[in-house]
């Protein structure tokens, strides 16, 4: 077992874990964030999207261990003082979903994309945000919907 | 995933002693190729030695008509660097076109080569621009230390620390990704360089390779027209689901003529 200690969604943790934790078995059976989804567990699907010191990862795809000192943000974390995330109120808005499985993978993959899309001064169309989210898979097949929320998303940000 | 033990070293000196005394250890970079190989089981390392806590694997430097990228330095750095995107837009593009954001996120330049997966993009970089690659005891030339599929020139318990690339007159990455997985069926990095022209294949063979009829044709005209009449000979290359060894030699052509075109 080792100690790792991690800020998840601004409190501190400690746990003692087994070094072969992934980051997703991390914050949805320790911790009990289970609003990070596990849907293929291969880093195909982007489910499992949160964010380590402000950049998008797909926590099946990292140990635990390696985010000693880290800052972890995941969907629970991502609105404040009961207010959603203007992503997630576009997501609402604009029905960005059908049966909601791999939503909070996008929205987590979307605020990091328009995050780093304002700092680069990059216009985020409809191409940017469909090349951006390459990552997170919609089953249901509800993209339009989705990239509509996102475009939305990032106005409001 | 098998138990193991894990190692967080914080200098280059000390990862190299872990290995050493950890024969069947294993090194996680960013872990993007690794992970998934644990999880599969189709590795059983005793220990893990992760480099995520080593400030000196990362950064971007110029050191005169070189960029140095620390072998911890992530795709999505590189792809957004401006020293990068200033020298060498070439590489920024192709650091660009690697797996998708999240794993740009994480995958690491070092890891990247030292895998040596015959679909990478980076060995493409590697060996298109001449770049030197910076291990804990040594420089090797970028051809010199890809070897074959999956082998490198590393030495055992050796650790890639950096790679300098020169900065070239021109140069452009184009890939035709497999959809599904988004590796290079075919990547070809070209590259006009003070010592000449350069094209480098990877993901059609087993290992990286460098096309000399291409780069006699380039060398006294580097455009696309040059190299139109010249065909790619398809012993050797790779035949999977995806496509046969002819499609790929085709491809080559291709895909080299869409890079040229993009330097125009």
């Amino acid at each position: 077992m080792t100690s790792v200690t991690m800020t998840v969604n601004g409190k501190a943790v400690t746990k003692d874990i087994e070094p072969r934790m992934l980051l997703s078995t991390f914050l949805r059976e320790e911790l009990g964030l289970t609003g990070t989804h596990v849907g293929c567990d291969t880093s195909q699907c982007g489910c499992c999207v949160v964010h380590v010191d402000g950049d998008s990862v797909k926590s099946c795809t990292a140990l635990a261990v390696q985010f000693d000192g880290a800052s972890v943000t995941t969907i629970e974390g991502l609105g404040q003082n009961g207010t959603l995330h203007p992503m997630q109120e576009a997501f609402r808005e604009n029905h960005g979903l059908q049966c909601g499985f791999c939503t909070t993978g996008m929205i987590m993959s979307s605020v990091d994309l328009v995050k780093k899309a304002k700092e680069q001064g990059i216009t985020i169309d409809e191409h940017y945000v469909r090349e951006g989210l390459e990552g997170n898979i919609c089953r249901c097949t509800g993209y339009h919907n989705i990239v509509k929320a996102v475009i939305a998303g990032a106005q409001a940000m | 995933m098998y138990a193991f033990g894990y190692h967080r070293p914080g200098s280059v000196a000390d990862a190299v002693k872990l290995l050493a005394d950890h024969p069947d250890a294993k090194l996680l970079a960013g872990g993007q190729t690794f992970i998934p190989t644990l999880k599969q089981r189709l590795a059983q390392p005793s220990d893990v030695i992760d480099l995520g806590g080593i400030a000196e694997l990362r950064g971007i430097r110029a050191e005169g008509d070189n960029v140095v990228i620390g072998a911890m330095v992530k795709h999505g750095e590189v792809m957004r660097d401006a020293t990068v995107k200033s020298m060498i837009p070439a590489l920024a593009d192709m650091a660009g076109v690697i797996g998708d954001t999240q794993v740009r996120n994480r995958g690491t330049l070092g890891g990247s080569i030292s895998n040596n997966d015959p679909a990478a993009d980076y060995p493409g970089a590697v060996v298109g621009l001449g770049a030197t690659v910076i291990t804990d005891r040594r420089q090797i030339a970028g051809e010199d230390f890809f070897t074959g599929l999956f082998e490198t020139a590393l030495e055992e318990g050796e650790i890639v620390t950096a790679v300098s690339f020169p900065k070239p007159v021109a140069a452009a990455y184009e890939k035709f990704r497999n959809p599904a997985s988004r590796y290079a069926m075919v990547g070809v990095f070209v590259a006009k360089t003070a010592g000449g022209v350069r094209v480098a294949v990877t993901g059609a063979g087993p290992c990286v390779f460098r096309l000399p009829e291409f780069e006699q044709a380039l060398s006294t005209n580097f455009a696309a027209d040059a190299i139109q009449h010249l065909n790619v000979d398809a012993s050797g290359l790779n035949a999977d689901i995806h496509a046969s060894a002819e499609y790929r030699a085709h491809l080559i052509k291709v895909v080299a003529k869409r890079a040229l075109a993009k330097i125009g």
